[in-house]
């Protein structure tokens, strides 16, 4: 069974029909790219699955959960929701890390406050409270390390390079475990040469069998990464099927055309 | 008046920049919660609350704080028959409500100048609005604030001898006195009591912004 389960999703903003319909499934431990000119509605789709926007219409389930479905009416809890929405991750392509906190500070907030609140709630005594919080930061900066910056810790994001900022951005993602983790043109605000660094790093995830959707405009890299590719134009899927299918083979006129003005630039 | 000596003209006019000082401190007191207030109901969804906000904002910020001063003081008595008795009480509410709009105003600006991305951020990561806004917005906006609020606050200490107009008793009020006899120095003396407590000031915005240095946004 498919884990991501999307169907019939369809968005406007205003008069603008950004999303006509799109469904498609994607099986667990695989690497979705999704490719597509501005304005196809790759990010809007994107933001849809992680709850930054609300479809009008259509439905989205991972695993057992339902994140979205128009024909539904049940009222979620706060806990529900706050669990929907982390169901989900997603890395920016402006990083939107916190200026104001150093690297293991940006990994640790969100799960910090969460925990907070658990050990709260179970009246956790000051013993309880520190090994929890110790395991928490070691486990912080594993993820950390695991990125590559294992030495940067203490540095504020203002110090790092966008490459670094990203693979921060990565590492917070990750620390709270979500069953998909997205990512919205990790590296359209990098240079060519930093570019590399942040791809391996997903490149890395993608081995270590972890489900991403990843929306790119590296065409090289999402031939080599993902295990399926969809193809967007204009609000609807126009292709979609194995990276070999769609970049050697594309069916349509307008992936054709897309792809060779990728390879002009 | 009988004695016009350096040493006891300063010690009257320091007990009237103690008014000074006494209006100052209220007013930063209260309308620093105040203009924040004020900002969540210009920036409310609500449209009827930031309408009826900005209208507010609008009249306080569009007519002169002596006339608001003239209006705390006189009007309960003419419209309400209550006589405003305390003069201090009149001028901290004038001043209150009049730096609270300029305040607000600062407040929305540094507000709305963090990018969505910030709270975007903070949703994808399971933290909830109040919790993004207090742990990731607040201090940033913070850094963003101060040096307009720092050139308001220096503003605030000058204007609050605009308070002799409803005779508190405040510094340029007592050099006036003595002017009146005939004693002019003492009320261009009052510019080195303003001049010493906004160079303080100065001196602490500055080290305010160079503790927030170690960031930027």
């Amino acid at each position: 069974m498919a884990l991501l389960e999307v169907r019939n999703i369809c968005k406007n903003f205003g008069k603008a029909k950004v999303l006509k319909g799109i469904s498609f499934s994607q099986e667990e431990g695989t690497v979705l790219s999704i490719i597509g000119s501005s304005g196809s509605g790759k990010t809007t789709l994107l933001r849809c699955i992680t709850g930054l926007e609300t479809a009008d219409a259509g439905y989205i389930s991972v695993g057992e959960r339902v994140l979205f479905d128009s024909s539904s009416k049940v009222k979620l809890s706060k806990e529900e929701k706050r669990e929907n929405q982390l169901t989900t991750g997603l890395v920016f392509q402006s990083f939107n890390l916190f200026p104001q906190y150093n690297v293991l500070d940006n990994v640790l907030l969100a799960p910090k406050l969460d925990l907070q609140k658990k050990l709260k709630k179970n009246k956790a005594t000051s013993e309880e409270r520190k090994s929890a919080f110790d395991a928490l930061n070691k486990e912080a900066v594993s993820v950390i390390e695991s990125v590559g910056l294992g030495d940067k810790l203490s540095s504020y994001p203002c110090e790092l390079s966008g490459g670094q900022q990203q693979r921060v951005a990565i590492a917070r993602a990750l620390m709270l475990s979500p069953k998909i983790l997205c990512f919205d043109e990790p590296t359209s605000a990098l240079d060519p040469q930093i570019t590399v660094e942040v791809l391996k790093v997903i490149a890395n995830l993608a081995k270590q069998g972890r489900t991403m959707i990843i929306v790119t405009h590296e065409m090289g890299f999402a031939k080599e990464v993902s295990d399926r590719v969809i193809y967007m134009d204009n609000g609807f899927i126009l292709e979609e099927g194995s990276p070999k299918e769609l970049f050697d083979n594309p069916k349509t006129e307008s992936l054709r055309a897309f792809l060779s003005s990728m390879l002009k630039i | 008046m009988a004695s016009s000596s350096f040493a006891t003209i300063t010690s009257e006019l320091l007990v009237g920049f103690g008014e000074n000082c006494l209006l100052f401190a209220m007013t930063l007191l209260m309308a620093i919660p105040l203009g924040l207030i004020i900002t969540f109901g210009s920036m409310s969804k609500f449209k009827p609350l930031s309408w009826l906000t900005k209208v507010f904002v609008w009249i306080i910020r569009g007519t002169p704080l002596m006339l608001q001063l003239f209006v705390v003081m006189y009007l309960p008595g003419i419209l309400l028959n209550i006589p405003m008795r305390n003069r201090m009480l009149a001028a901290v509410i004038a001043f209150v409500i009049n730096y609270a709009c300029y305040f607000s105003e600062i407040y929305r600006g540094g507000i709305e100048s963090i990018s969505r991305g910030q709270y975007e951020a903070g949703q994808v990561l399971g933290m909830t609005r109040t919790e993004t806004f207090l742990k990731v917005v607040l201090l940033q906006v913070v850094k963003r604030i101060v040096p307009p609020m720092s050139n308001e606050i220096i503003t605030l200490v000058k204007d609050t001898s605009l308070a002799r107009v409803i005779a508190v008793a405040e510094i340029l009020m007592c050099a006036e006195r003595y002017a009146g006899v005939g004693v002019i120095w003492p009320l261009f003396y009052t510019g080195a009591f303003f001049l010493i407590f906004n160079g303080v000031l100065s001196l602490l915005f500055g080290y305010i912004e160079k503790k927030l240095n170690y960031f930027r946004s």
